[in-house]
């Protein structure tokens, strides 16, 4: 491997881990994981639907994504989507990639398996200077959005009644909040692959959440975890050929998650027959609509 | 074998359906799978574990890797990934507040983790990626007489698990601090209740493909559970509307040149639509003349 496929990788890894870490976090403390998953699926599924219908892949991924995002907001409505509907969103649409992909194996002689796995798994260590250059930007571009409506979207992901009644506009953070999930899905899964947004959404927000309580001090951390991931990762990968990158990075992530478990375990023993918690405690989600 | 024709006579086009051995095969353990996937789909749509059952659909692809890898019999590979999945991502400690948020996050780990390590042992094994498509989205070509048998045993087995903790169960996912006060072993039947789940998973998987068993696991309840509250009919509903769809689908497959996984989705899809479309219809009925 070549010192400037490494630098690539570290600056596109590094500014998509940072927009991965502070969405991931608004992601775990809204529960909307399963939704970044679902719109990884749709930008693999849009990357085949672009090549099918002769688009640039790219071009079909994020337009594919972003349309999805808008639809999982509008299926949810007022409230926030619930995963039954993003579960059969994500059946109907990997259908439709299905049949995407049998357009494309009998239009193109490449193998539809093959550009699926690349899809699936992208390439962190395979990107040009240019690329790494797009994926930073869109990674600076996504940072700077959530920095912008942080506030008003923790408001409204704690409590969307009260912020409602103070006038925050609670629907339009939500769409906002999954554009930018779109957008971080489309720019990760083409850029890293579909395998390792999920890694840096789902694991560094995760340690993050249960590390700490404090919003700023939250989304810092898992952030940092993220890049600290995404460098040890590679270092890993570098050191060892035969550990893929995406699998060094998405383990280290892993390992912060597992490990920022251990300290609230241990904490937590002492009182297991403390007093019991109120049931708005015990839903977990801040949210008052029913399910 | 000659291209295959619709005519509009059904009776001899099932006839001609059924007089391939490989059509029978796939039928039985599609009806099987629709059987099996039909009752712990109700009872994972019930509880809201669709992310933990997308997840569980995904192990497949680590289970078949490292099946590859370490030389095991094709099937158990399925079943050791669904089964570790399933104990990784059964919930502990759900009192805390931001549960539900930290749960999302784990199940997204566990996703992330199996599939880097199934893209390690892929790596590992350096085999060039093959069949991918059929991991993903099925064959129902290929299905083998012992296979159909394995299917059977395991469903048998899972549904007579099920219908010794089938009534608890139903309580604990009703209302699980009514339930937990009755004396009713919640966490103990949510974690055998995610075991079944991945055996499911697993038996189903490798018959139909990661994507089919989704579509027959998530919609069918999803559209039974809109139609009817009752617990009983519902469930009734679910597995016959999950055979519907996969009967159909594979009809349509063999009769078109596209793949069985777009007409699995689409048709359940369309089936959910008309049954929401349909509630919706009755229900502005019920507000326009009230009795």
């Amino acid at each position: 491997m070549t010192n400037a496929l490494l630098q690539n990788a570290l600056v596109a890894g590094t500014f998509i881990a940072i927009a991965c870490g502070l969405v991931g976090w608004f992601a775990v403390l809204r529960a909307q994981v399963f939704a970044a998953d679902a719109l990884s699926h749709f930008a693999f599924t849009g990357a085949i639907v672009g090549l099918a219908l002769g688009f640039d892949a790219r071009v079909g991924l994020f337009v594919f994504t972003i349309g999805c995002a808008l639809l999982l907001a509008a299926l949810g409505g007022r409230s926030r989507v619930d995963d039954l509907t993003i579960g059969i969103a994500i059946t109907w649409v990997l259908g439709l990639g299905v049949l995407a992909l049998a357009f494309f194996a009998t239009s193109s002689a490449g193998s539809g398996g093959a550009s699926a796995a690349t899809a699936l798994f992208g390439s962190i260590l395979g990107l040009n200077a240019s690329q790494a250059d797009a994926a930073a930007l869109i990674g600076v571009g996504i940072t700077l959005l959530m920095l912008l409506i942080a506030r008003p979207l923790l408001f409204s992901s704690l409590d969307p009644a009260v912020a409602r009644a103070r006038g925050v506009p609670v629907v339009f953070l939500g769409v906002l909040f999954l554009l930018a999930l779109g957008g971080v899905a489309a720019e990760a899964t083409q850029a890293v692959g579909a395998l390792l947004l999920l890694g840096l959404v789902a694991a560094p927000a995760g340690a993050a959440h249960r590390l700490t309580a404090h919003p700023y001090r939250g989304m810092l951390l898992s952030a940092g975890i993220g890049v600290l991931a995404v460098w040890l990762g590679l270092w890993i990968a570098n050191a060892f050929p035969n550990i893929p990158p995406s699998t060094a990075i998405t383990a280290v992530a892993a390992a912060a998650f597992l490990g920022a478990g251990a300290p609230a375990a241990l904490r937590r023993r002492p009182r297991v027959s403390g007093r019991r918690p109120t049931p708005h405690e015990r839903s977990g989600r801040p949210e008052t609509d029913a399910p | 074998m000659s291209n295959p024709t619709l005519s509009w006579n059904l009776v001899s086009d099932v006839r001609e359906l059924l007089a391939f051995p490989f059509m029978v095969q796939a039928l039985a353990a599609g009806t099987i799978a629709a059987i099996l996937s039909g009752v712990l789909g109700w009872y994972m749509v019930l509880r809201r574990q669709t992310f933990a059952g997308h997840t569980l659909s995904a192990m497949s692809f680590p289970g078949a890797a490292g099946g590859a890898l370490f030389g095991l019999p094709g099937a158990l590979g399925y079943y050791i990934a669904c089964i570790l999945a399933a104990l990784a991502m059964s919930p502990r400690g759900t009192s805390r507040r931001g549960a539900a948020g930290l749960q999302s996050a784990r199940i997204g780990v566990v996703q992330a983790v199996g599939l880097a390590a199934g893209f390690l042992f892929l790596s590992l094994s350096s085999e060039i990626l093959g069949g991918l498509d059929d991991l993903l989205f099925g064959s129902f070509l290929g299905i083998t007489p012992s296979q159909v048998v394995v299917l059977a045993i395991v469903a048998i087995l899972v549904l007579a698990a099920l219908a010794v903790i089938g009534r608890p169960l139903l309580f604990a996912s009703l209302d699980p601090e009514l339930a937990q006060s009755l004396g009713v072993p919640v966490r103990t039947l949510e974690i055998g209740f995610m075991l079944l789940l991945g055996l499911a998973v697993a038996a189903t998987t490798q018959v139909t493909g990661a994507l089919l068993v989704f579509a027959l696991l998530v919609t069918p309840p999803a559209t039974a559970q809109r139609l009817t509250a009752r617990p009983g009919w519902s469930l009734v509903l679910s597995v016959g509307c999950a055979l519907l769809v996969i009967w159909s689908s594979l009809g349509a497959a063999y009769f078109s040149v596209y793949p069985l996984g777009f007409f699995t989705t689409s048709i359940g899809f369309a089936i959910y639509l008309l049954a929401l479309g349909g509630t919706a219809l009755t229900r502005r009925h019920a507000q326009a003349q009230p009795v």
